[in-house]
């Protein structure tokens, strides 16, 4: 029995049986590392010595007592280098506390294995812009894994770990996910804290987990979920058994299906594999209704001006001064800060950095910020009227399969234009997944599920019901 | 309303944020940036007359605790990723002759 192959649910109940230790898991995910790592590139970190001592005082009792979750490099875990992708950080930054998130899962039993390769601070779609080095798709070696979340994506649909936690602030959660042929799910907007994350969009940016399968996002998240006196942007409400939820079949489930989704422009292969996919959900007793998102396409300008913006403010604080990459042979502060911030910043990072301070400078503010928050009023709004109508909102995951490698690299625009489907769940706050659901030309297709806010359970519901009835979420790459 | 393709500078706003560009940089960046631009644009067309902007999509307003000193990291670990110190602070360079 392969360890690192086994969904959690499945190891968990290896280590309770006592048929295996959480130090042969380890090991194990060790052994998948050293085989298939060198090709896809999704760790740009692993101490497997300090896991090893974790898993060596394992209680498998626990909820995920034992088992390793890999961890995407913008989370603070004690001791462990937090490098967010970026020059500014990696070599000399290490978390002086754990993140909450670190902690709950601590709580439960887990141990945080291994640092996975992003997009630099998470702006991206396809992890080129890591400062660090390039991850492969694990299905083929030539394609992005996707991103940002692109190495936590990629080593669990390589079987080098059993589940990681990635961040979502346009879709960097679910649009790999989708790219790599695993389960990706972005919580509601609050459902989860994010004190000890590095912020890129403070009011977009959301932690959720990328697992094998629905079972296991909901276990995981369930673990993560919850209110956090060091967030205050945490919600008040208290956190159902996922797990328990799932299982009922689909009656009287309401699926939207929003028309400005299926209007072309989404690859032929993606369009027949989710059209199957929500044929599917019929088939399960989910009633089809059409629904519109009327502010859908300028949903993707709202949000490259609010999170640009909310970008500028939050990354002002690598100064060199407190941590980071600091310039040597500086005259004045000006030059120190702006010495630091050109050499430690890849190029994507500038870019946002000056994009948002534009759009918040003097003479523009009202006319890019001020609006865009006011379109996305009218995003959210579209959303609360579609959801009083039906349940659940299903639609692809991305308009393509996983880009070639350096496809779309020197084109910033069209890979904003391919978060179309995620970037307005982000804007409204709500929750949205994506679920395996067929192939084209051999790459992975993904099927987004959105729900309400705080509706992760009718969205975990519908997906284990469809992973259920068909077969797509048991294949793996071989990389 | 200014324009922004008149308008955008990247030389000048990356002045503003303290980044320093190449030449290389300031060449691609501005033509890339105004393509973003550009595209921003869409949102002009809408009319938002009496709508109110959203700032965050689950307001939460006035979160507080109680005023209670917890533990805290030490002034050793606030400072062990500093890439300068002195005498138990950030060593910050030289702002006064």
């Amino acid at each position: 029995m392969d360890l690192a192959k086994l969904t959690m649910m499945e190891l968990r109940g290896v280590l309770r049986k006592g048929k295996a230790t959480s130090v042969d898991v380890v090991e194990a995910i060790r052994d998948a590392v050293a085989e298939r790592d060198p090709r896809v590139g999704g760790y740009i970190g692993l101490d497997f010595e300090t896991a090893l001592a974790e898993a060596r005082t394992a209680d498998a009792k626990l909820p995920m007592g034992g088992i390793p979750v890999a961890i995407k490099d913008l989370i603070n875990v004690n001791g462990q280098p937090c490098s967010c992708g970026s020059r500014m950080l990696a070599g000399t930054y290490r978390s002086p506390y754990d993140a909450t998130v670190i902690r709950k899962l601590r709580e439960a039993g887990a141990i945080p294995l291994g640092r996975t390769n992003m997009d630099e601070f998470a702006m991206g779609s396809s992890t080129e812009n890591s400062g660090i080095q390039l991850t492969r798709n694990p299905w083929d070696l030539d394609r992005s894994p996707g991103g940002s979340s692109g190495g936590a994506a990629a080593v669990v649909a390589a079987d080098m770990a059993l589940a990681s936690l990635g961040s979502d602030t346009g879709g960097s959660i679910r649009q790999p996910a989708s790219f790599c042929g695993v389960v990706g799910l972005k919580p509601t907007y609050g459902r989860v804290s994010r004190y000890g994350v590095v912020a890129f969009a403070s009011s977009l940016d959301q932690i959720g987990p990328i697992t094998k399968t629905v079972e296991d996002a909901a276990l995981l998240l369930g673990v993560i979920a919850g209110e956090d006196p060091k967030d205050s942007t945490t919600l008040r409400a208290p956190v159902p058994d996922y797990v328990k939820g799932l299982g009922a079949d689909l009656k009287g489930m309401r699926v939207g299906l929003p028309k400005e989704y299926f209007i072309g422009g989404t690859a032929p292969g993606v369009r027949a594999a989710v059209d199957a996919g929500i044929r599917k959900l019929e088939e399960l007793g989910a009633e089809l209704v059409e629904v519109s998102l009327p502010h859908t396409e300028p949903a993707v300008a709202v949000y490259y001006i609010l999170a640009t913006a909310e970008a500028s403010a939050n990354l002002a604080r690598f100064d060199g001064v407190r941590y980071g990459h600091r310039a040597e042979n500086v005259n004045d502060l000006a030059e120190h800060y702006r010495k630091s911030r050109s050499e430690g910043f890849g190029a994507e990072v500038k870019r946002r950095i000056i994009l948002g301070t534009y759009v918040l400078s003097s003479g523009y503010h009202d006319q890019y910020y001020t609006r865009a928050q006011q379109v996305r009023t009218l995003i959210r709004r579209d959303f609360e009227e579609v959801f009083a109508k039906v349940d659940i909102i299903a639609s692809p995951a991305s308009p393509t399969t996983a880009f070639r490698i350096g496809e779309l690299a020197n084109d910033p625009l069209h890979m904003y234009l391919a978060d179309v489907f995620t970037i307005a769940a982000n804007l409204g706050g709500i929750c949205g997944l994506s679920i395996p659901c067929g192939f084209s030309e051999s790459m992975p297709v993904g099927m987004q599920l959105l729900g309400p806010a705080l509706g992760e359970g009718a969205i975990l519901k519908a997906a284990h019901a469809y992973e259920k009835a068909t077969e797509w979420h048991k294949q793996r790459p071989n990389p | 309303m200014p324009d922004p393709d008149a308008d955008f500078d990247v030389g000048y706003v990356a002045q503003l944020c303290r980044l320093e560009l190449t030449a290389d940089e300031t060449v691609q960046f501005q033509a890339q940036l105004s393509g973003v631009i550009e595209y921003m644009k869409k949102i002009d067309q809408l009319d938002l007359s009496g709508i109110e902007a959203t700032a965050h999509a689950v307001p939460a307003f006035d979160v507080y605790r109680e005023d209670e000193p917890g533990p805290s990291l030490t002034v050793e670990e606030v400072l062990r990723n500093a890439p300068q110190k002195s005498q138990n602070q950030f060593a910050v360079t030289k702002v006064v002759e």
